[in-house]
């Protein structure tokens, strides 16, 4: 399969998030950049984290409207896999493509730390390499991760089981000290409905490699490749990368 | 305009005002054969300013050794470089941005990591690690609070939104930066030890092309009034003079600049800090024995109406000057056009030695580049012990009682803002940015790994101040020594230094006597060590209402792994492990965090410090590290043997070991536990690696001695001390939240 990573002005994990997909999974991939429209050939477009165009507005609400996004959104409604990490996901809530939005944490400075997320559903394009109720370590790095929704919203998340990942404790319980921006429901990525457009505010690509720190991000990425090989090839046929 | 104006000369007092004495503003027309006009005067003004000329420095500085085999750039350029082996070298350099942070806290600390970040990237290099010395006043202070705020934000929304990762630092408080607080900000990037860029204009006819942010009135005279005096009454009278930084727009200049250097069409290219176009372009032609003509109808402008001293003092931010070869222009725009900024040719690179600016079709500035750069004023400023220098080492310790329990006073020195946990400061930072950060920020040194190679660099700053306060020679020489022990903790060798040095008014015979002594101490501990300086920065003026602060020779070390996977962090890892001290405690107190804060007494000698043993002990630690003999490695400083223990009880990723100990030492009690000797390392280690330690540390005479094990769940010091770790952590943990959030 091949991977695309958008950059925007102001993008910074798309080296990371390149990296890991080319260097730790082996697999092709390209870099996509905001002022084309072209997805060239991608089978599953990471929005990385960043500060996109500085994101001296509210964050992503400039980078909805590039070029790229038009072609990223287009993609996603015909199914495509989109995978918003941080900044993507603030730039895929803009786009009105997952509901809700980030705003501010709630200790009103930036946070980068380790953090523990539970996997809350297994059953998606990008987690089904974990097992329900798995927990994690992957690292958060952010000023504006508070995810909050209407009641609604929010009810309509856990009715459809879209609510992907959750902060925890490092025994798996979901508590306001394992929280660390205020996000509502500890709510740490979602799915959309139809379950092909995942937004997060952890780094998986930063937890890719015993030597920086540990490994538990590389299953999200090889759930998508697993997901591709099932999807492109049903009866088991392989299917050259890219196509 | 009226550009008679332009012409008109300059009187002595306009020249007073630019911060030039008599004697400067005499010579200056000596050397012009005329009286300057005021654009010209603002150009000497700046360019004979100590911030870029380093009038008061320049003697001096030449004694530090500055060659190695593995340097590439020492001083002189935006940076320096080393050579790394596989074709790879890193640029580094250390820069202060004191006055404006203590100004307007975030947008100073800002700009400060903005402007350190150019200095690097125009070399070639990228990004690739950024750490930070601060020091703020004690927190009694009413200001103390909004400062570490400010900066604290500042350097993190610069960094963070730059992408690049701000991996290590040190914090310190005392109340000698209560009116004077310290920002000194160090960028390391990576490049291809084939391909430096450097600001050497050459090449008769070639372009001047400016890139990057539009020209505003903002900073205007940052360097010369700002950075160059002290400061006296209203801080905040000075707030204009502060630029205001844009981390996207450099983001873009950096991912342009470096896309360009893919390509051939630079010649020179040096970033536009202090000082802006003029020393851009001065500097640039000074280094290649050229002149340059601008024509400032060319330069990007924000706003109508400015005057050429304006644009050419200006020191708005994220901007660059290049010089490219003729026929490159269109390759310049091209790329800058992808990342949308402008790109204008605003000049020509001369064959007449010339300063020359034209101004709506007259010119207004004409000075040979000479007169600015080299024949520049250099003094050899008097230099004398301060009054009270002798009386401040004596130290009657036999009249200093011994405190009655151990246990607080341990836990008092890790709530100690100095000793206690910068977890709340550097939470803030990204420092994962670009997956290299192998050792995270809170252990003795930051370690990278360097993808495409199995090496690593390991990053360190450090200066105690108080030692330098006491006696700036052994103070400086223990900066670098303890830099250097750092970066050996951690599994690397040192291979070279930035300093940055922080210091009062120049003009006051005691400061000048600290700053020789300090140089000296630096450029004996650099021989010692066989490290040598690459880069550096001189802040002088830092002090407020005639109080100079403690000198501060901050030294930012860079240490090379070979072998990444020998990295070491200073925490106990596994019970049962034994425990031992590399290095002799004295019975010494001068200078200790301990007297600081029990008696409130800075006094006394620092802690001694001779070279050759400090050398000996660094060298069984790295023997010992790449012989896979220790699990951790802890340089005792602040808080002494003690508190080096609890730290390795306390501050690994998952906390909680204890340790049983046992010391022994015919010296009072308190300097055994909380004195600050150097040249001692904690090693923790599995029990059958121990003889073979031996042997290393009798091979280079070291001592060694075996103190205990890592055990349990309390530490236990027989038989002062027996506190829970938990209790420990707490102190450690909650200082600095306790005092920034309540």
């Amino acid at each position: 399969m091949r991977w695309g990573v958008v950059t925007f002005p102001g993008s910074n994990d798309d080296h990371d998030a390149l990296y890991v997909v080319q260097h730790i999974l082996g697999c092709d991939a390209v870099g996509l950049w905001h002022k084309d429209r072209d997805l060239k050939g991608a089978d599953c477009v990471i929005l990385p984290g960043g500060f996109s165009y500085g994101d001296y507005l509210r964050c992503g609400a400039m980078a909805r409207f590039s070029p790229v996004m038009e072609s990223v959104a287009q993609f996603a409604r015909a199914g495509g896999l989109v995978l918003g990490i941080c900044n993507g996901f603030q730039v895929l809530c803009e786009a009105g493509l997952l509901p809700g939005a980030l705003i501010r944490n709630r200790r009103l400075r930036f946070v980068c730390d380790h953090v523990r997320v539970r996997v809350e559903e297994a059953d998606t394009p990008f987690t089904r390499a974990y097992r329900a109720g798995e927990v994690l370590a992957i690292p958060v790095k952010h000023g504006e991760g508070c995810y909050v929704a209407d009641p609604e919203t929010l009810d309509a998340l856990e009715a459809h089981h879209q609510v992907v990942l959750r902060y925890v404790d490092v025994s798996g319980r979901a508590t306001a000290d394992a929280n660390p921006n205020g996000s509502l429901s500890n709510i740490a990525g979602i799915v959309n409905r139809s379950r092909n457009v995942f937004g997060l505010m952890p780094h998986p690509e930063h937890a890719c490699e015993k030597v920086l720190g540990g490994e538990d991000g590389v299953r999200l990425f090889g759930s998508v490749v697993a997901t591709y090989a099932t999807r492109s090839a049903p009866s088991g046929v392989s299917v050259a990368p890219g196509h | 305009m009226d550009l008679s104006v332009l012409l008109a000369p300059v009187s002595a007092a306009d020249a007073a005002d630019h911060g030039l004495n008599a004697d400067e503003f005499a010579r200056l027309c000596d050397g012009l054969g005329r009286v300057p006009n005021i654009s010209e005067l603002g150009v000497f003004s700046v360019m004979w300013s100590e911030h870029c000329s380093y009038k008061s420095s320049r003697l001096l500085l030449k004694h530090l050794p500055t060659r190695g085999p593995r340097v590439l750039q020492g001083p002189g350029e935006n940076a320096g470089i080393i050579d790394i082996g596989d074709g790879l070298a890193v640029a580094f350099k250390m820069e202060s941005h004191n006055h404006p942070s203590f100004v307007e806290p975030y947008q100073g600390a800002a700009t400060g990591v903005g402007g350190i970040l150019r200095d690097v990237f125009t070399m070639g290099a990228r990004p690739i690690a950024n750490l930070n010395s601060l020091r703020f006043g004690s927190f009694d202070h009413p200001r103390t609070r909004y400062l570490v705020a400010g900066v604290v934000a500042g350097i993190g929304g610069y960094g963070n939104c730059i992408g690049v990762p701000t991996v290590g630092g040190e914090v310190y408080f005392d109340p000698g930066y209560n009116e004077n607080i310290l920002v000194n900000a160090f960028t390391l990037g990576i490049m291809r030890s084939d391909r430096i860029f450097r600001a050497k204009a050459a090449g008769v006819g070639n372009p001047v092309i400016y890139v990057g942010s539009k020209t505003g009135r903002d900073g205007i005279h940052g360097a010369s009034l700002l950075a160059s005096a002290e400061f006296s009454g209203e801080a905040e009278a000075k707030r204009p003079t502060v630029q205001v930084g844009d981390p996207f727009t450099e983001k873009l200049l950096l991912e342009a600049c470096l896309e360009l250097m893919e390509r051939d069409a630079i010649v020179a290219i040096q970033d536009m800090g202090a000082a802006g176009l003029t020393s851009s372009s001065v500097e640039m032609a000074g280094r290649g024995g050229t002149g340059i003509v601008l024509d400032l109808d060319r330069v990007p402008m924000r706003e109508p109406g400015m005057t050429p001293y304006e644009v050419l003092l200006s020191e708005s931010q994220e901007r660059m000057l290049i010089v490219a070869r003729v026929g490159a222009e269109d390759i310049v725009r091209e790329v800058f056009a992808k990342w949308d900024l402008d790109a204008s040719v605003v000049g020509r690179v001369t064959d007449d030695g010339l300063l020359r600016v034209q101004f709506q079709g007259q010119e207004v500035v004409a000075i040979p580049i000479p007169l600015l750069t080299d024949a520049a004023p250099a003094y050899e400023r008097p230099a004398a012990p301060p009054p009270d220098f002798e009386e401040l080492q004596e130290l009657r310790s036999e009249q200093l009682p011994l405190p009655g329990d151990y246990n607080g006073t341990l836990l008092a020195l890790l709530d100690s803002p100095n000793i206690a946990s910068k977890a709340w400061v550097y939470h803030q930072y990204d420092y994962l940015v670009r997956s290299n950060t192998v050792v995270e920020p809170g252990s003795d040194a930051a370690v990278l790994r360097i993808k495409g190679t199995h090496k690593g660099l390991a990053l360190s700053v450090d200066c105690n101040s108080r030692y330098c306060l006491l006696d700036p020679y052994v103070g400086a020489m223990i900066a670098v020594v303890e830099a250097a022990r750092n970066v050996v903790c951690a599994g690397a060798r040192p291979i070279g230094l930035t300093d940055c040095l922080n210091f009062g008014n120049p003009e006051k015979p005691a400061v000048m006597w600290q700053f020789r002594q300090a140089i000296q101490g630096i450029r004996d501990a650099c021989v010692a060590l066989d490290v040598p300086v690459v880069s550096g920065n001189v802040s002088f003026y830092n002090e407020t209402d005639g109080r100079p602060i403690p000198p501060t020779p901050t030294i930012a070390m860079v240490g090379l792994l070979e072998d990444i996977d020998t990295h070491t962090t200073q925490w106990f890892k596994s019970e049962g492990d034994i425990i031992v001290l590399l290095g002799r405690t004295r019975e010494e107190l001068g200078g200790s965090e301990y007297l600081a804060l029990t008696r409130g007494l800075v006094r006394g000698a620092p802690p001694w410090i001779d070279l050759a043993v400090e050398k000996q002990v660094q060298t069984v630690c790295a023997a010992a590290i790449a012989e896979g003999l220790v699990r951790s490695a802890h340089d005792v400083g602040e808080g002494g043997l003690a508190v080096a223990l609890a730290e390795g009880c306390i501050t690994g990723p998952r906390p909680g070991f204890g340790a049983v100990v046992e010391l022994e030492g015919a010296i009072r009690l308190d300097a055994l536990l909380f004195g600050e000797s150097q040249s001692r390392i904690v090693l923790s280690m599995r029990r059958r690696n121990l003889s073979r330690l031996r042997e290393l540390a009798a091979e280079h005479d070291v001592p060694l001695t075996s103190l205990g094990e890592v055990r349990g769940q309390r530490l236990v010091i027989h038989p002062l001390i027996d506190v829970d770790v938990s209790e420990l952590q707490r102190a450690w943990s909650t200082a600095l939240p306790r005092r920034l959030e309540t």
